[in-house]
């Protein structure tokens, strides 16, 4: 059994109000932080190695070194629980569940900060979460653990939630801050970095729903002891979203260095896949990371088994690896078929573009519509090679790492499996026409 | 000063200087090309992704080469910075990427639009572009709008480069016009199709690089190529009044703020000039515009060049090289 450190407590019953929650051990974090001084905060958290949980994997203690703090000018802290990645709902299931977890890391994060009011911008679907932690703030407020002089230390910290529209887009940083300060969800150009010029240009840090939570573990337990947990500079415990064709979806919450393998496929995690079947493919962190076929996500190039660690998923950068990102393990078994799924996420990302710059706004409509091609029998080898090209040309070219995102999907889905782009254009005949044809063509089973 | 390089051209520029800029002062073929920046409009550009260029030394104090090619017009240049531009074919590749990707729901409809002959992006395509398009499926369409009395807004012309929201907004008084919706169905809108009324709403036609924007009063009135562009001022209380009028006889079809070199205009002009002074009676006219003899519109066209003078001492040496040649 690994260990536990934010999903200790997830099953008590009860543990969504103050009172549960404080009685076991809740906003003890807390107490302990106001005690410190800021920077020693900082400085737990930066021994702590904790790299940021959004996807990017940044380290947490050095964005928040980086920080601006110019003299008499307030500084934010930002919580992004725009989850909208397809395949990945670890942070709508803690904030369901433990919501006070969020607003005692952002109560220790703004402390360590200097913030004295931050921001939770939660996703417009998760309408009823957004009610469940304003519930939880109000209950935190008539506790005095927010509001003015929290829990007598002196300190003055404001945490508002906030619900955005439901735009995948908002998840990235400054589209959010863009967001936040009621203006059109267009993601800024960098630099200016959030750090210098944020929310309603003041220095700003925007960490992610579990980076803003495993701050609380680390400062309870104190950074070394963390960084003990996980390998080399991947250490801690990282929540990851199984979905797919596996016996037991679900949120885990994992010591980063386990084998691949055994997350696949032991009792206590996904128990393997679903109908004794074969495992065809994983999708390791979110849809907007590489594909990998069976041989690549189990080992690694070398024949070493592959871990779940950030270094060990992207090893071999993208020919043979692929990302850790935000946790959304999609495993798919042998029935499946990959340019579907690709069509699919193609589809996301063309909805979701915001349609700033020009890569992204036409390519991702582009690739789709070239897939559908292809998914209704009439592609051509040459559509193949154009899909290519087309995502060369997205990638590295746009303002923010949507056009990536977008364009990663199928280069890999091409790199790794394009024996069957290659059969679904030589014999048409051989696309199976389930459900996911006849959606495609807006048709129903039984008129066709 | 920091000092940039370009394709190995060497500048000292101010600080906060992009490289966009830099490349202008240098002047010449390494200028990338820009299709949503524009100077006199504070934060554009950074959008149409044409001016990319590659950095392969960041700074002489962090020479580490950029990752990403980083568009020009919204990044400052560092001292010891080194730019490449024309010089790096796979950036040239990825510049042929991005115009395709302009003119792919581009309708393509030069032979029937107002802004043929004067339009960038026609320039751009027939610098980068490919010959022909990939591109098989429908392309989006969108209904013509009017904007106010003198300006339609054809959607479906338009490359999203948010110039004339910027003008709208650090130009005319109030904005009343913006992006709705998102990705590839994004489109400039007034809200319920309200009228765009300001005294200096008419700049958002000069600073539309293609035909999404035109003018009312000139549509469909003659090709750009068949007037005669004259400088001309008046005394105009709300601006400067110096215009260019676009004349064919006696007639003004067309009046029109002066452009530089890049294609932006010198200063901004009102509607008042712009779309109700159409006489000749009403302008004190100056002679000629200058047009690039490269532009199609400087067909038909005819300039007083300067009386040439001539160096007596030199045509000798010339005289003399030709005759020991």
């Amino acid at each position: 059994m690994g260990r536990k450190l934010l999903t200790e407590n997830i099953n008590v019953p009860g543990i969504q109000s103050l009172d549960v929650y404080r009685k076991h051990g809740g906003y003890d974090g807390l107490k302990k932080a106001l005690g410190m001084s800021p920077d020693a905060i900082v400085e737990e958290v930066k021994k702590s190695g904790l790299r940021g949980r959004g996807g990017a994997g940044f380290p947490t203690g050095m964005k928040w070194s980086f920080l601006a703090k110019p003299d008499g000018v307030p500084r934010h802290l930002v919580c992004n629980a725009d989850e909208s990645e397809p395949g990945t709902f670890k942070d709508r299931y803690m904030m369901e569940r433990i919501p006070h977890l969020l607003i005692e890391g952002m109560a220790i994060g703004s402390f360590a900060l200097g913030a004295n009011t931050s921001y939770i911008y939660i996703r417009g679907e998760l309408l009823y979460v957004f009610h469940i932690l304003q519930k939880a703030i109000d209950e935190a407020y008539a506790a005095g653990l927010l509001g003015k002089n929290i829990m007598g230390s002196g300190f003055d910290f404001d945490l508002h939630v906030h619900c955005g529209a439901g735009a995948y887009i908002c998840g990235e940083e400054t589209a959010l801050i863009e967001s936040l300060e009621g203006k059109r969800g267009n993601p800024r150009i960098k630099p200016p970095f959030p750090a210098i010029q944020g929310l309603w240009q003041r220095p700003t840090v925007v960490n992610n729903v579990e980076s803003v939570m495993a701050v609380v573990p680390i400062v309870k337990m104190g950074g070394d002891e963390y960084a003990k947990i996980g390998v080399g500079k991947s250490t801690g415990t990282k929540l990851i979203s199984a979905c797919g064709h596996i016996n037991k979806p679900g949120v885990y919450e994992i010591e980063l260095g386990i084998p691949v393998e055994e997350f696949i496929y032991s009792d206590e995690y996904c128990g393997g896949i679903r109908n004794g079947k074969d495992l065809k493919a994983v999708v390791a962190g979110g849809s907007s990371v590489p594909i990998l076929p069976k041989d690549l996500i189990l080992k690694l190039a070398n024949g070493e088994p592959r871990l779940m660690t950030y270094e060990s998923l992207s090893d071999g950068g993208f020919i043979t690896g692929t990302m850790l990102g935000s946790g959304g393990f999609i495993v798919m078994d042998e029935d499946t078929s990959v340019v579907k799924n690709l069509y699919t996420f193609s589809r996301f990302y063309h909805h979701e573009s915001c349609g700033q710059c020009s890569p992204c706004r036409e390519g991702t409509g582009w690739m789709e519509k070239v897939l559908h091609k292809i998914l209704d029998g009439h592609g051509t080898l040459e559509d193949v090679d154009l899909l290519w090209d087309i995502q060369s040309k997205i990638e590295g070219k746009t303002i923010c790492p949507l056009g990536e995102a977008a364009a990663w999907p199928v280069a890999s889905a091409i790199r790794h499996f394009r024996s069957e782009f290659e059969e679904y254009v030589k014999n048409p005949s051989s696309i199976k026409k389930d459900n996911h044809y006849y959606r495609l063509n807006n048709i129903s089973p039984e008129v066709a | 000063m920091p000092k940039v390089t370009i394709d190995g051209h060497s500048i000292e520029v101010p600080e906060g200087t992009t490289i966009l800029q830099a490349a202008r002062m240098i002047g010449g073929d390494i200028v990338p090309p820009a299709m949503c920046y524009y100077s006199k409009l504070k934060t554009s550009g950074g959008y149409c992704r044409t001016c990319i260029v590659k950095v392969t030394k960041g700074s002489e104090k962090d020479p580490r080469p950029m990752p990403k090619p980083v568009a020009s017009c919204r990044t400052t240049v560092m001292d010891g910075m080194e730019v490449q531009n024309t010089t790096a074919p796979d950036l040239l590749e990825a510049r042929k990427g991005v115009v395709e990707f302009l003119l792919l729901n581009h309708p393509l409809d030069c032979p029937v639009c107002d802004q043929a002959g004067e339009c960038h992006l026609q320039d751009l395509s027939y610098q980068h572009g490919l010959a022909k398009s990939r591109y098989e499926f429908k392309r989006r369409e969108f209904e013509k709008i009017d904007i106010g009395e003198n300006i339609k807004l054809h959607m479906t012309r338009c490359i999203l480069c948010y110039r004339c929201v910027k003008v709208a907004d650090q130009v005319c008084d109030s904005r009343v016009h913006g992006v709705i919706n998102r990705g590839d169905v994004a489109e400039i809108s007034t809200y319920i199709e309200k009228s765009l009324d300001s005294d200096f709403s008419g700049n958002v036609i000069d600073v539309c690089p293609v035909g999404a924007l035109t003018d009312r009063t000139f549509r469909f009135k003659s090709r750009v190529w068949f007037t005669n562009p004259m400088n001309a001022h008046r005394n105009c209380t709300k601006c400067s009044g110096k215009t260019v009028l676009w004349t064919s006889g006696d007639d003004v079809l067309r009046v029109s703020a002066r452009k530089d070199v890049h294609g932006e205009v010198e200063e901004w002009i009102c509607n008042e000039c712009r779309f109700e002074k159409k006489e000749k009676s009403d302008w004190t006219i100056e002679g000629p515009r200058h047009i690039d003899r490269k532009s199609v519109i400087s067909a038909n066209h005819y300039e007083v060049k300067k009386q040439l003078k001539i160096d007596v001492s030199n045509q000798k040496s010339i005289d003399e090289r030709a005759h020991n040649n």
